[in-house]
């Protein structure tokens, strides 16, 4: 018994001397996200009808859709990255991207506006 | 008679992760007696579905709280599909299956090392979580979050998992398992784990039943008592047998949650051998009308979903019982006569979830 835990723990110190660390250098090496992961949202505008479903079935009250004016605004520090809006909207120009927002100290909203076409 | 003293213990203490509060009266060192006490976490998340749809309420359900996230969101979700009436296509039923079985391995192994933890024993709670990471990275894989799944709702699942995923997972089950059997070893063989879990908080059958203990705390009493025999989703048509320990005392709820880890991976390899091809959803058309009561095995235990709906799209009330709740008053019994120094561990041995409890 003894002797088989000797060895379980040379190898591992064996092990750990040649092998690469586990952790990643982050700044330099940057984490590698899947393919579905609810990072963020991101709105195609130009495609957008400006019809308020995504406003509407929105957990947090994160979005705002102004018809009129023709913007669509989003408050990235409310959105709980659920993904109801992309599941709701129509035109499908609502999308789920991979990676985070930047951090930020204050509480800020992003406002986009579609092209005027005449 | 020594004297009696009561000493305060938490909200704040080092073995707990979330507040709670419990005076326990003493007699030197021993545990005569434990007055329970929360509402550190309060968030009114119950009455939020009167301002919020019942669609959206699947979203605030999931974050009731953070490890049993999955099955809040399934157990919400059943019961409104059962007020009005919805059948589930048979591919989601599996789909929800494999989910909250994988929730409960990453809920028995964030457990298994809070326990190591606990114990002091470290390098047994980094392999834990080490180990948990693997089943993280496989949700964030196939749902897109690590935690916070967003996956159910109302008639189905939002996403489906396709071949490559489910072979990547039953690969991902494969190399948990075998890291896991140097821990079960250490955690049901070692002499340090078994002299501080052997012998203490033992809560007898009888006990069990008449404090209403659920989940591996029931188990571990020795009664054969599992919410998944009722073969909600797809329980039914897997092969689902209550592991069971005689013992009672901390050792056996390790060693009871140890062996549903393996059970986990075994129901699903089951489930992906079963999985039909199919829909994943069915549209949902009006609002629920009436009442209804879901039962579901959390990884803590059997939680209650009450919900009543009044033809409107906002619910009239919606109520959670958690496994946590039940388990509080045999947590009590199990204090007495034990000793100062065990106490954070026979907290710990309940599997605390005081968000849950709190709401």
């Amino acid at each position: 018994m003894e002797k088989a835990r000797a060895f379980t723990l040379a190898g591992r110190m064996l092990k750990n001397l040649f092998r690469e660390p586990a952790t990643t250098q982050y700044p330099f090496a940057l984490a590698d996200y899947p393919e579905r992961m609810r990072g963020h949202v991101r709105i195609e505008i130009n495609d957008c009808i400006s019809c308020g479903l995504c406003m509407r079935s929105c957990p947090s009250d994160a979005i705002a859709v102004d018809r009129k004016a023709g913007t669509w605004t989003i408050e990235r520090f409310d959105c709980v990255q659920c993904g109801s809006c992309v599941s709701v909207c129509p035109k499908k120009c609502l999308f789920m991207e991979k990676g985070y927002t930047e951090p930020d100290s204050v509480k800020k909203s992003e406002t986009f506006t579609k092209l005027q076409t005449e | 008679m020594a004297k009696r003293s009561i000493v305060p213990f938490g909200p704040q203490h080092p073995v707990l992760p979330e507040p709670v509060h419990l005076d326990l009266v003493l007699e030197d060192e021993t545990v005569v007696g434990a007055v329970p006490s929360i509402g550190y976490v309060h968030r009114g998340l119950e009455s939020l579905v009167k301002k919020r749809d019942f669609k959206q309420y699947v979203y605030i359900a999931e974050r009731i709280c953070g490890i049993c996230s999955c099955g809040h969101g399934l157990g919400y979700c059943m019961a409104v599909e059962n007020v009005m009436g919805i059948e589930v296509p048979d591919r989601a039923r599996y789909l929800r299956v494999i989910w909250v079985e994988m929730s409960r391995i990453h809920s028995h192994l964030l457990w298994l090392g809070l326990l190591a933890d606990a114990l002091g024993f470290e390098s047994l709670f980094m392999e834990s979580w080490r180990i948990r990471e693997k089943i993280l990275d496989m949700f964030d894989e196939t749902t897109g979050g690590r935690i916070i799944h967003s996956v159910n709702k109302v008639g189905g699942v939002q996403k489906d998992m396709d071949s490559s995923m489910l072979r990547h997972l039953l690969e991902t089950i494969k190399d948990i398992e075998r890291e896991m059997k140097p821990l079960v070893d250490t955690f049901l063989q070692d002499y340090t784990v078994q002299s501080r879990l052997k012998g203490t908080g033992i809560l007898k059958k009888d006990d069990a039943i008449l404090l209403g203990a659920v989940g591996p705390m029931l188990r571990a009493s020795g009664v054969e008592y599992d919410t998944r025999l009722l073969g909600y989703g797809a329980y039914k048509d897997l092969s689902v047998e209550p592991i069971v320990s005689g013992d009672g005392d901390s050792y056996g709820r390790c060693e009871v949650r140890l062996k549903e880890l393996f059970q986990s991976f075994d129901l699903i390899r089951e489930a992906i051998g079963k999985i039909p091809e199919g829909d994943i959803q069915t549209p949902v058309k009006g609002n629920p009308s009436g009442e209804y009561f879901m039962r579901i095995e959390q990884p803590r235990g059997e939680a209650i979903y009450y919900v009543k709906g009044n033809g409107t799209k906002f619910l009239d009330r919606f109520r959670l019982r958690t496994p946590t709740t039940s388990n509080i008053p045999p947590l009590v019994e199990t204090l007495k006569g034990c000793q100062l120094a065990d106490v954070p561990v026979l907290i710990l041995t309940i599997d605390p979830c005081i968000s849950c409890t709190e709401r």
